[in-house]
């Protein structure tokens, strides 16, 4: 009996320590990710001058290294993403929470699932042999792998994330706010406008930035369908010329080139910029949320 | 109560603004209708389209063969076998070790500054983009611990991508669990880990099993993780060993829609429909897994 | 004789709700000690430091001694798995696992190691029959738990407990979900159960405590006003307080 009992201990020493070992390990890979990129990326400072990395040419084989027209690529494409999943991910959300009966919801929800499922590379896929064949002749442009077939692909692959998050936010709100409302004799339409949202407003603009940040993040099917082309355009004519983001030239040129190049420390530095990005956003996402989590826990208590 | 006295005159006001307060609902919800429907009629049209341009191309010979000439003609066998070995590989890396986390933050951590932080982390690691696990996956294990372009990187790469689905769907499914069952075990004897073992986790089995096989999925469908870890662009023979490259479903689909010159379209297709298959049985696995056990529930 | 002795115990939980204060307290074996008074007045604190299951919440304070056998179970020494197995607890609402009949019953055995078949069997019958419940159940040990009624799962709580053999049982208002048919069958075992253990019982009614209790202990706000044998506390209180809450003008 006494055996059984320390060999119970020690099996218990041993499982909590392994399992306290894979909690920290989220932190360990974090940070390893971290100081790998700095590692390779930062040397591109020192090798190359700012004033070369904000200019305005990408040309990495005569050692042209201008970020801008990267960057540019990426907001134009994000920005037009953005357009397309936000309005059409949160009205699905509201109306999925909102106002579908119950046997829709049950089909609907697994269904943007499905599609929060499918590979980006299939997506691009489809972009390259019909969206962009298609935007060619409807827009009657020279070529259809352009920001704006980049945008429409991207917005589709960003509203599962949109739809989820605010979904979850709408659920959210207590059933007596809208009982509430309805009892005061606010029709359903206005409770949802009035109410519901407002109540929820935190968590879909968490889901906004969400959205967001898997826009900036996508690689293939946004590399597949715009092009090709790292030269800095602004205005509307953006949307309808090839471009080309900071994740596609990192997939794109990063195979071909010798490790410690200047290139290659260049195509790091972009990563740290991604990687600083999409912590910007999910830090400032969740400190969102843990804010809607104090506020409604001081109204229970 | 007390009945007010009815005027008749704010009644028919009333009564008029209830008719348009209720048309202007009534657009409303058409507009959130047609939403919803942009969202949702794409998603099945594009399943309905790839299978009927990909399933022509499905043959014995396309899904157990070897590409030949350059691609253009064969199967896609060594393509499929890699993205099960990624896949397997993943999931040996990532499963325990995810679980392990989720057990940790929901049965074992208290809520204090070092909890929190693994969370921001472990909120990071889901938003890092992909390609950025390709760079580290290439910085760190293919280079830095020499395991070449492999397998073994590959798979080590896309487990860390997959961990945070895995720790989040898993912490949901073991809080789901009533605090009730942990009291009663303890308060007969048991230590945390026999409750863990013998109550929290078979009662959280079917949520963990669904997060699995979603995180999973996104590791098989993934492109830029292992373009620079793994993958091998044209490899006719099968894998050896972990430290083989390999071919890979998604990098195969990419090579062969945008890199060869005069690819027959009808195996584009065909290879796209295989991976959408394979991942979309994965998600249906998944989604069944769930609603069933939601209905079994004893609690 | 002294099962349990309490010597000065003061609790307090770092949320500021339920505490103790300064309790002292002695707990006869082979007989039915009642703990009473109005919700937040520490009855299931003192139950919940009896087998150490506080340890589970945030408790900010403990000063005191628990002497069960004349040992200090607030030892941070105590070996609290060995304790919880001597002390058993029922809760107030039927807290089934989601197992068998059978396997519910098993758990408890089977977490301190016990796999022989025999020994689980006998066990089995042992429990239901002292929790009235071997008559209503022995054909379908098998079913899950949860297809019993309320009160059958109760006395299957109780059940799951004295599988254990336990030398206390602790029940925190048993019966308080329960219909009066239930409820009687429940008191009827505890009045057989005290020949072999301890009982320690916060009632789920003033006329509950009054039919069951050896002794009583009246609490309020986390002190122990009032402490007599047999059905005194009832018929003639001491305390203005304990009569206040007997005849029913608070709590």
């Amino acid at each position: 009996m006494r055996n059984k009992a320390t060999s119970l201990s020690w099996i218990e020493f041993l499982i909590t320590r392994l399992v306290k070992a894979s909690g920290y390990s989220a932190i360990v890979f974090v940070g390893l990710i971290f100081f790998f990129l700095m590692g390779e990326g930062l040397p591109a400072l020192a090798e190359t001058s700012l004033s070369s990395l904000l200019s305005t040419r990408w040309y990495p084989i005569e050692g042209y290294y201008g970020l801008l027209p990267l960057i540019g690529g990426s907001l134009v494409v994000t920005l037009g993403a953005t357009l397309v999943a936000v309005p059409v991910g949160i009205g699905t959300a509201v109306f999925i929470s909102e106002i579908a009966p119950r046997w829709l919801r049950e089909i609907l929800k697994p269904l943007v699932e499905v599609l929060g499922g499918f590979p980006s590379v299939v997506l691009g896929f489809l972009g390259v042999l019909v969206l962009s064949p298609f935007l060619r002749e409807f827009l009657g442009l020279p070529t259809g792998l352009t920001a704006l077939a980049g945008s429409l692909l991207l917005g589709g692959i960003a509203i599962p994330t949109v739809v989820s998050v605010a979904e979850d936010a709408l659920d959210a709100v207590p059933r007596s706010y809208r009982d509430a409302a309805l009892a005061l004799g606010a029709t359903q339409w206005q409770t949802i406008w009035r109410v519901t949202l407002p109540a929820a407003r935190s968590g879909v603009l968490t889901a906004v930035m969400l959205g967001v940040g898997r826009a900036i993040g996508e690689t293939m099917a946004v590399m597949m369908v715009t092009g090709n082309a790292p030269v800095l355009r602004l205005g509307l004519e953006a949307l309808f010329m090839p471009t080309r983001t900071m994740t596609a030239t990192i997939a794109a040129e990063m195979g071909e080139v010798a490790n410690g190049s200047e290139h290659y420390h260049v195509l790091f530095l972009i990563g740290i910029a991604l990687f600083l990005i999409s912590l910007a956003i999910n830090v400032t996402a969740s400190a969102l949320v843990f804010r809607q989590h104090k506020r409604s826990e001081r109204i229970l208590s | 109560m007390t009945a007010e006295p009815m005027t008749p005159a704010p009644r028919m006001a009333r009564a008029t603004s209830s008719a348009s307060r209720l048309r202007v609902q009534k657009i409303g919800f058409g507009l959130l209708g047609l939403l919803a429907a942009l969202t949702v009629l794409p998603i099945i049209a594009v399943v309905v389209y790839m299978i009927v341009q990909g399933a022509p191309a499905i043959s014995w010979e396309f899904l157990t063969g070897f590409p030949r000439e350059g691609m253009r003609a064969g199967g896609i066998w060594p393509a499929i076998v890699g993205t099960f070995f990624l896949t397997l590989g993943t999931a040996i890396f990532a499963v325990p070790l995810g679980i392990g986390a989720a057990i940790y933050l929901s049965e074992y951590a208290s809520e204090n500054r070092w909890t929190r932080l693994i969370r921001i982390a472990i909120i990071n690691l889901a938003g890092i983009p992909s390609v950025v696990y390709g760079l580290f996956g290439m910085g760190l294990f293919v280079l830095f611990l020499n395991f070449g372009t492999s397998i073994l990187a590959g798979s080590l790469t896309l487990s860390i991508m997959t961990l945070p689905v895995i720790i989040s769907t898993t912490e949901e499914a073991l809080r789901a669990v009533p605090q009730s069952f942990r009291v009663v075990s303890i308060s007969l004897g048991g230590t945390r880990w026999q409750t863990i073992w013998r109550i929290v986790l078979p009662q959280s089995l079917p949520g963990i099993l669904t997060g699995v096989i979603l995180g999973l999925e996104r590791a098989a469908g993934e492109t830029a993780p292992i373009l620079f870890t793994v993958a091998a662009f044209f490899l006719p023979r099968l894998p050896h060993s972990p430290l083989d490259a390999t071919m890979a479903l998604p990098y195969h689909l990419f090579v062969i829609s945008t890199q060869v010159p005069g690819m027959p379209v009808q195996i584009q297709y065909g290879t796209a429909l295989v991976l959408l298959a394979f991942v979309l049985s994965m998600n249906i696995i998944a989604t069944v897994i769930r609603s069933r056990a939601r209905k079994r529930r004893q609690w | 004789m002294n099962k349990i002795v309490i010597e000065n115990l003061t609790l307090h939980y770092s949320d500021g709700t339920e505490s103790l204060k300064n309790i002292s307290l002695n707990i006869a074996a082979n007989a039915i000690t009642v703990l009473l008074g109005p919700a937040g007045g520490g009855k299931s604190s003192l139950l919940r430091v009896l087998n150490r299951l506080n340890d589970l919440a945030d408790v900010e304070e403990v000063s005191g001694r628990v002497l069960l056998d004349e040992v200090d179970i607030l030892d941070p020494k105590t070996d609290v798995i060995a304790l919880r197995r001597r002390v058993g607890m029922v809760f107030a609402r039927p807290v089934v696992l989601p197992f068998s009949i059978r396997g519910n019953l098993t758990y408890g055995l089977e977490l301190a190691g016990e796999r022989d078949p025999v020994v689980l069997e006998e066990a089995v019958e042992r429990s239901l029959q002292q929790a009235a419940l071997w008559d209503e159940v022995k054909d379908r040990l098998n079913d899950p738990a949860v297809a019993l009624s309320g009160g059958q799962q109760q006395r299957l709580c109780l059940a799951r407990s004295l599988v254990l053999k336990p030398e206390v049982i602790l029940l925190d208002e048993p019966t308080s979900g329960l219909d009066p048919i239930s409820t009687g069958k429940v008191e009827t075992s505890l009045e057989e159960l005290k020949k072999q253990y301890t009982i320690v019982l916060v009632p789920h009614s003033i006329q509950q405590a009054a039919r069951t209790a050896d002794y009583a202990a009246f609490f309020l706000q986390g002190e122990l006003i009032e402490f007599a044998v047999g059905k005194d506390l009832f018929v003639k209180p001491r305390d203005k307080r304990t009569q206040d809450y007997i005849e029913g003008r608070f709590g």
